[in-house]
């Protein structure tokens, strides 16, 4: 299958550009015509913009009936801001606001906010009761944590909306100029512009609002706007005013400017426009057009002006963007779940309590003359403690992801940013990533990497994935030759054998020598290639060796393609014979930089001619090395444009000998057809290159050339004008074949691949997530071919890879009969789901390829069961041509139909639905452009580093965080049920054992540090062992540590050791006397002793449950004990109104006791023993993975030499269930090797 | 004494001579079991004349009649002075929310000058004056009196230092003396003599010490003389304080003490318990451990290598 890539060639406008240019290239002509603007300038848009028809814009569309109507009202009084400071023409300012609370809905939204979350409602509640006298406990033990935790997270809620307000107040505060009175124009901020304002955008600067495009500085209207922020696309749109406001194109035409604009309502389509424009007492009929839309770019066009027509929240682009909804994580909705069932346990206790205290009360209590009891009836409520130490935990644990110094990028000076820390643990269960193409898995620039030229292939012969091939069959067969005894001789020269035929079948030396030089793409990503967009290695041609060759003519028309078919402008840069260039498409640039380092040089063009700097092979040798250079001027006749349907682009030149030469370049497949037949010399060898450039993710171009007659020229160049001048709808059709004409009989050259640049680390990082046990999506806005090139360029695709396409077929598109397009998707899916079906036991993996308009038609209701169904079960996902709203909706889908943990990453504002929607939202902050990061939970400088914080980072804080809630539980558990259990000792009067005090320090003292110290530094395995074994992170999208049985379990134990230390307490110290002196155990002596057991209990639970102690555990763990001795006697000093049940407790009377020390012993060691038989058990029989990598990893140190065998073996037996990425491919590869190789032998 | 016996005799002191001696000092531990002795006689029915058994709670209400009790001990074992005397009692609430909240920890220390005496509730106030002690636990003060007779000679009975020493310094005012204490119309236990301060009040400050359990002792005094086997011991006995309206038991104790405290075989059950299971486990898990061994580090266990597993 051959995969060709097509850039888009858009036409282009470079005004500026040939102004400068001309300047210095001392074309005097040019420089004079160009000065000024009046006397008629190069119209750049007019040469290459032939095909742009204006004819659409004056479509009267039955739309423009609407204006008037509701939903189409607005009216626009142009250059006439102060009419809409009066009702009903009043509309907003330019003012944006993305933050979520202003000074006074903060304090009601933010605490409605909290209290939405159970744990905190809960605690609330508890706060509340404590204000009727009936609660036991005193106000300030129950308020003051509640106040801090609350205030806590309020207080982080305050400062992540203090940063979006400076955001804004960034926007808000740029200038743009703005029309005051008169023609003049002075600088206006854009919160202050109102609609109606006349501005001027300058190039490269960004819109302040939703304009209505009036002129630019080309004579005919047209601008040029980079739409990025809106869609993701990457070319440029074209913008043209109306012909009727084109006189408006200088500052003192404004003055006495005024126009009405009636025109539809705001709304968030983008791509819809309908309005009238009343001018000079004529109406126009507006359209998209000329709308240019806030947060697009001005680009390639000097200035432009407009009118303002929506401002501020009423932009198509803040229309657009959806309020981001505060994410929880999937732990902590569980969490919600144990709050209710402990919620619940609570309810039962106090019921049975409360219950308990009635009957007695009606019963017996009257009798207890000792209580003197009124009549009124109490009910005592029962208060467990619960507190949320995990903000603070979240918190520390984002801090020390952003401290990761692996994460850190140099190159950008930006860390890893985690935006919300709630959201740590949901890292380390992520099951699907989906993922944006530009700017995040590519860096937007192309590089030239490979040629075939006249069938021969340049630029290096083996792929990476050959080369990691034959390394790890090196590899195996060590590990082979290692496995087997000695004693097996017989059957290790077999391997031997075996192994050189598959060396052999890898053939050539250079893999060899390759693969020991260590050159890999993997490895030579790192070296940043000396020349942006060229990463091209080969002697044979470079350093102007390629005069030596054979097929010399080929390889100079080659370059001649290269250097003269495009629409690109040289630009001067500092470094001397070098220049820099500005085209449409990255691609045509990589191609104009590649044919300069093959000393071609395309220095100068003007309207009609293009000068090449070219070294000229057959003149005289100067020196060695040394040959002329000479200028070549070639007369550029016609130009071609590229469109999507031609998918080629030609240029029609003579030379200076008055030879003309077509030049085309364009898809493979278009080229093939086309060619004439003693132009076929080297179709077989350049059609198997391609097929191995596409493999690599290589956008490929095929060059070929024709010499035309000038008789010919002559003859066709009537027609084609008469084609260009005609009028009417017919032209385009007309122009086709005309350039039809002349397009065939075409010379093969070769073809070209220029790499869609990967950003630093991808294909590793994709790699190991796929080991990880993750899918990856990619959903793009690009075309289908590029798509699929980034496809196979990041390992997504393999080229033994079932592929199922989805797309809708012409005819249907044009139709645009839903009910067609529907059958005919589903007819598709259906297919191809019988494919896999049958094929499932090969183990072939499948991928998907959609394409925007089918998945549309898929995401609609009854087809997107099917169509899930289908896409779940493919390997890789790719879907194209995705506008963001799609984006969004695909993740919502995806989210709700699998139940999985969804993250998206993106770099655009076009990602930001997406990365809203998804459970976890990555933005990548490198590139331009803040609205992802704004948007996103967690921000990354570079898409590599997601590796990093998902596989280690999301491992440990998933683990974390689940021990630690499950702690949690536990520890209150444990805590709480005492206090039941004395109730029931208490006639259910509501007495507590402890002092108030106590029962406030447990949670936010006494146990606090450990859990913090648990929850922020545990590792159940380092990072690089994480790293080595992504298998490990299945634990968490099989929530492994969080399981209903785990909680049910910790739930249990907490329930055994509150037992244990209970009844061991009244048993061991009541009724008779704890001292030698014959003093009793009351209240207070016997709570100081119970709770000093809970103390050493739940402490020493979480060092059972550490496994990794630092000091810091360390101090924590025994520091909490030790603060508890040390709070006792300090609290216990204060004089007794104050100390309550504390006072002297320990000096005088428990700490002198023997028993008192026993009973701690005894009753820590009794409570922890369930616990320590279950994880000996566990252990020993039934052992997790991480247990076994521990060992492993630890005890097999003095083997060193098995160890690493075993270590590398497992390595890459955890690999093996992988089925995408780019060791999957070399296993796919390995495989096929493998069998031509036993074939081989068998034949031998 | 010549010098040589002098020397000698110097020599017969060192420490080398008596080490060649074998005479070195020594103790002599003799490892008897530390019996903790306990009598514990429960009183609260017996001692209540047969005529009044019908009605209790009037008996011990009615002021008019007599409540001396006896009631004759017997020791069974050798009991070594101090002998602590308890008076225990079961199903008293002392934990109750109500009972416990009921003092005022500033006015035991400051007396009646401080006022805020809301706590308190509802053995506050009584004429308008302010009650010293106040609050329900001192109100409902134990008032059973008991003296101990050994063959006829009255055994002495130490009733100082019965209550914390923190609780007398800090806790009980040294100049804080009972005012207007069970005046009221509702009497609840003891009076108390209002010339003593409450500091020196023990049996008051022993009471107030709540105890954490529905059935609780309280130290009444020490009898600081052994009693042997066989002695008899006569109680003579006040029955004053009213726990036959609840139901409650009373009883008189009489207990040594270890180092441990009182008679308690709670817990050497439970570290018996405790350590033969643990025994018991070491021995299964050591016996599972060779039969079926898990090798150290073995990657079979690891997920994508056991069969189960799916990708």
């Amino acid at each position: 299958m051959t995969i060709v890539g097509i850039c888009s060639f858009f036409v282009e406008g470079q005004g500026s550009t040939a102004e400068e240019g001309a300047g210095t290239c001392e074309v005097v002509e040019i420089a004079a015509s160009t000065r000024r603007r009046k006397m008629g300038m190069v119209r750049w848009s007019k040469l290459y913009s032939f095909a742009c028809l204006r004819t659409s814009t004056y479509e009267p569309s039955a739309a423009q009936e609407l204006i008037g109507q509701p939903g189409f009202s607005r009216v626009v009084f142009c250059n006439e801001p102060h009419r809409h400071k009066r009702k009903p023409y009043k509309y907003p300012y330019n003012y944006i606001s993305t933050t979520k609370y202003n000074v006074l809905t903060f304090l009601p939204r933010a605490l409605f906010e909290q209290f939405r979350r159970v744990a905190n409602f809960y605690f609330l509640l508890a706060a509340v009761l404590s204000l009727a006298s009936l609660a036991p406990l005193s106000r300030a033990s129950l308020i003051v944590p509640l106040v801090f935790v609350v205030g806590i997270s309020m207080l982080k809620e305050a400062v992540e909306d203090w940063h979006r307000f400076l955001q804004d107040l960034n926007v808000n505060n740029r200038t743009v100029k703005a029309h005051a009175s008169n023609g003049e124009f002075v600088d206006k901020l854009w919160k202050e512009l109102r609609v109606g304002d006349v501005v001027k955008v300058n190039k490269d600067e960004y819109f302040p609002s939703d304009l209505l495009l009036l002129s630019s500085s080309y004579e005919d209207g047209v601008c040029y706007v980079e739409t990025m922020n809106l869609d993701g696309e990457t070319n440029l749109k074209i913008k043209r005013s109306l012909e009727d406001t084109l006189s408006l194109n200088e500052d003192e035409e404004f003055g006495r400017f005024k126009a009405t604009v009636r025109c539809e309502d705001p709304n968030p389509n983008l791509y819809t426009f309908v309005g009238n424009l009343e001018f000079e007492n004529e109406s126009h009929p507006l359209s998209p057009a000329q709308l240019l839309l806030r947060d697009s770019k001005l680009r390639n066009t000097d200035y432009v002006y407009g009118v303002v027509i929506f401002s501020g929240h009423d932009t198509k682009a803040v229309r657009n963007s959806t309020r981001s909804p505060s994410k929880r994580s999937r732990v902590e909705r569980k969490m919600d779940h144990i709050i209710y069932l402990l919620f619940s346990m609570l309810l039962l206790v106090s019921l049975v309590s409360s219950i308990g205290s009635s009957l007695l009360m009606k019963h017996d209590m009257d009798d207890w003359w000792y209580l003197q009891l009124p009549d009124d009836n109490k009910v005592p409520d029962l208060e467990g403690s619960d507190s949320k130490k995990e903000d603070l935990v979240k918190v520390l644990q984002a801090m020390l992801i952003n401290k990761d110094i692996e994460m850190y990028d140099e190159a950008a000076c930006k860390s890893v940013q985690a935006r919300t820390s709630n959201l740590n643990e949901e890292l380390g269960q992520v099951e699907m990533i989906l993922s944006d193409k530009t700017g995040t898995l590519t860096c937007n620039q192309m590089e030239f990497r490979k040629c075939s030229i006249a069938g021969i292939s340049y630029g290096g012969d083996t792929t990476e994935v050959d080369l990691a091939a034959s390394k790890r069959m090196n590899a195996d067969f060590e590990a082979c030759q290692f496995s087997i005894g000695e004693s097996d001789r017989i059957s290790q020269s077999f391997e031997v054998s075996n192994f050189s035929a598959e060396k052999a079948v890898l053939g050539c030396p250079e893999v060899q020598d390759n693969a020991n030089k260590g050159i890999s793409r993997l490895s030579r990503t790192e070296e940043e290639s000396v020349i942006k967009g060229f990463n091209f290695r080969d002697d044979r041609l470079m350093n102007k060796n390629w005069i030596h060759r054979s097929s010399l003519l080929e390889i100079t028309m080659f370059f001649r393609v290269m250097a003269l078919c495009h629409t690109g402008i040289p630009i001067e840069d500092d470094k001397i014979d070098k220049l820099r260039y500005e085209a449409e498409s990255p691609e045509e640039v990589a191609f104009l930089i590649a044919s300069q380092e093959f000393e071609f040089q395309f220095c100068r063009r003007t309207q009609s001619v293009m000068v090449l700097k070219e070294f000229d092979p057959s003149g005289k040798e100067v020196e060695r090395y040394h040959f002329k250079v000479i200028f070549r001027e070639y007369k550029l006749l016609n130009l071609l444009e590229f469109s999507s349907s031609r998918k080629r682009m030609s240029v029609i030149v003579s030379n200076e000998d008055g030879q003309i030469f077509l030049l085309c370049k364009g898809a493979d497949s278009i080229i093939f057809d086309r060619l004439a037949d003693n132009g076929r010399t080297y179709e077989q060898a350049t059609t198997l290159h391609l097929s191995n450039y596409a493999e690599d993710g290589f956008r490929t171009l095929a060059f070929a050339y024709r010499i035309v007659e000038a008789a010919e020229y002559e003859c066709w160049n009537t027609a084609f004008t008469k084609a260009k001048t005609t009028v009417g709808p017919e032209r385009e059709e007309l122009l086709e074949k005309a350039s039809e004409m002349i397009e065939k009989d075409l010379i093969l050259l070769g073809v070209a691949a220029v790499e869609d640049k990967l950003q630093k680390g991808v294909p590793e990082c994709i790699d190991k997530l796929a080991q990880a046990g993750l899918k990856i999506w990619l959903l793009t806005g690009d075309k289908r071919e590029t798509a699929i090139n980034i496809g196979f360029a990041c390992s997504l695709l393999r080229q033994d890879m079932k592929q199922f396409h989805l797309s809708l077929s012409r005819e249907a598109e044009s139709n645009n009969q839903v009910k067609a397009m529907k059958e005919e998707i589903l007819h598709q899916i259906e297919n191809s789901y019988k494919v896999m079906c049958e094929e499932r036991n090969k183990e072939a993996p499948f991928a998907l390829v959609i394409d925007g308009k089918a998945f549309e038609i898929a995401l609609r209701g009854d087809v997107k069961d099917e169509f899930l169904q289908l896409a779940v079960n493919c390997a890789s996902v790719i879907c194209c041509r995705v506008s963001p709203k799609q984006k969004a909706l695909i993740t919502r889908l995806v989210k709700e139909y699998t139940g999985k943990t969804t993250l998206a990453i993106g770099d655009g504002a076009n990602d930001v639905g997406m990365i809203q929607e998804a459970d976890i939202g990555v933005g990548i902050s490198g590139m331009e452009g803040m609205q992802a990061v704004m948007a996103s939970d967690f921000s990354l400088p570079q898409f590599r580093f997601l590796e990093r914080l998902l596989i280690v980072h999301g491992h440990w804080c998933y683990q974390r965080i689940s021990k630690m809630v499950l702690y949690f539980v536990y520890k209150n558990v444990a805590f709480g049920l005492t206090l039941f259990y004395f109730e029931l000792y208490t006639s259910f009067s509501g007495e507590v054992l402890y002092d108030d005090w106590y029962m406030t320090m447990f949670n936010v003292l006494l146990t606090s540090l450990p859990v913090i110290a648990l929850g922020v530094l545990e590792q159940d395995v380092s990072s690089d062992v994480c790293l080595q074994f992504p298998a490990l992170y299945q634990q968490g999208p099989r929530n492994v540590h969080f399981k209903w049985s785990r909680i049910i379990g910790w739930i249990l134990n907490g329930v055994v050791s509150s037992l244990v230390i209970f009844l061991a307490n009244i048993y061991i110290l009541s009724p008779s006397a704890y001292r030698q002196n014959g003093y009793v155990a009351d209240i207070s002596s016997l709570g100081a002793i119970t709770y000093t057991c809970i103390i050493w209990t739940v402490n020493c639970q979480i060092a059972l449950i550490t496994s990794h102690f630092t000091w810091i555990q360390h101090l924590s763990i025994w520091g909490s004990i030790l603060l508890w001795y040390i709070f006792l006697v300090l609290y216990g000093a204060l004089p007794p109104y104050l100390s309550g049940k504390a006072f002297h407790v320990f000096i005088e009377e428990i700490g002198p006791a023997p028993l008192y020390w026993m009973v701690t012993l005894l009753v820590v060691i009794v409570s922890l023993l369930p616990y320590f038989i279950h994880i000996v058990i566990q252990r020993s029989f039934n052992p997790m993975d991480d247990h076994i990598i521990q060992e492993m990893k630890y005890c097999f140190r003095k083997d060193d030499v098995t160890d690493n065998q075993t270590w590398i073996r497992e390595q890459r037996n955890s690999q093996r269930s992988t089925r995408i990425g780019f060791s999957a491919r070399v296993d796919a590869k390995i495989v096929i090797q493998r069998t031509v190789a036993s074939k081989e032998t068998i034949n031998l | 004494m010549t010098n040589t016996d002098r020397e000698r005799h110097r020599e017969r002191e060192t420490a080398f001579y008596l080490f060649t001696q074998q005479r070195l000092p020594a103790c002599k531990p003799v490892l008897t079991p530390a019996w903790v002795v306990e009598i514990v006689e429960r009183y609260d029915t017996e001692c209540v004349p047969e005529p009044f058994r019908i009605d209790k709670v009037s008996y011990v209400q009615d002021d008019s009649i007599p409540k001396n009790c006896s009631l004759s001990l017997k020791v069974r074992k050798y009991m070594k002075a101090p002998i602590y005397i308890y008076y225990q009692l079961d199903n008293y609430y002392q934990n109750h929310r109500r009972y416990v909240k009921s003092r005022s920890d500033r006015q035991l220390l400051h007396g009646w000058k401080y006022h805020a005496t809301s706590s308190c509730q509802p053995v506050e106030f009584n004429n308008n004056q302010p009650i010293v002690p106040c609050g329900l636990i001192a109100w409902s003060l134990f008032n059973d009196t008991f003296t101990f007779i050994r063959e006829r000679a009255e055994l002495k009975v130490n009733r100082k230092n019965i209550a914390w020493k923190s609780d007398r310094d800090h806790k009980f005012g040294k100049t804080v003396y009972p005012f207007n204490f069970q005046n009221g119309t509702l009497i609840g236990g003891g009076k108390l003599n209002p010339r003593i301060p409450l500091s020196d009040q023990e049996d008051l400050i022993v009471w107030m010490r709540t105890s954490a359990l529905p059935s609780f002792r309280k130290l009444y005094g020490r009898i600081e003389e052994d009693l042997d086997a066989d002695d008899v011991v006569v109680v003579h006995l006040m029955n004053n304080y009213n726990t036959y309206g609840f139901g409650g038991k009373k009883k008189l104790v009489l207990s040594t003490s270890s180092w441990l405290g009182g008679k308690n075989d709670f817990l050497g059950l439970a570290c018996v318990f405790v350590g033969s299971s643990s025994v018991i486990l070491a021995i299964v898990f050591m016996l599972l451990h060779l039969k079926s061994r898990r090798p150290y580090g073995d990657p079979s266990y690891l997920p994508w290598n056991r069969k189960s597993f799916s990708g």
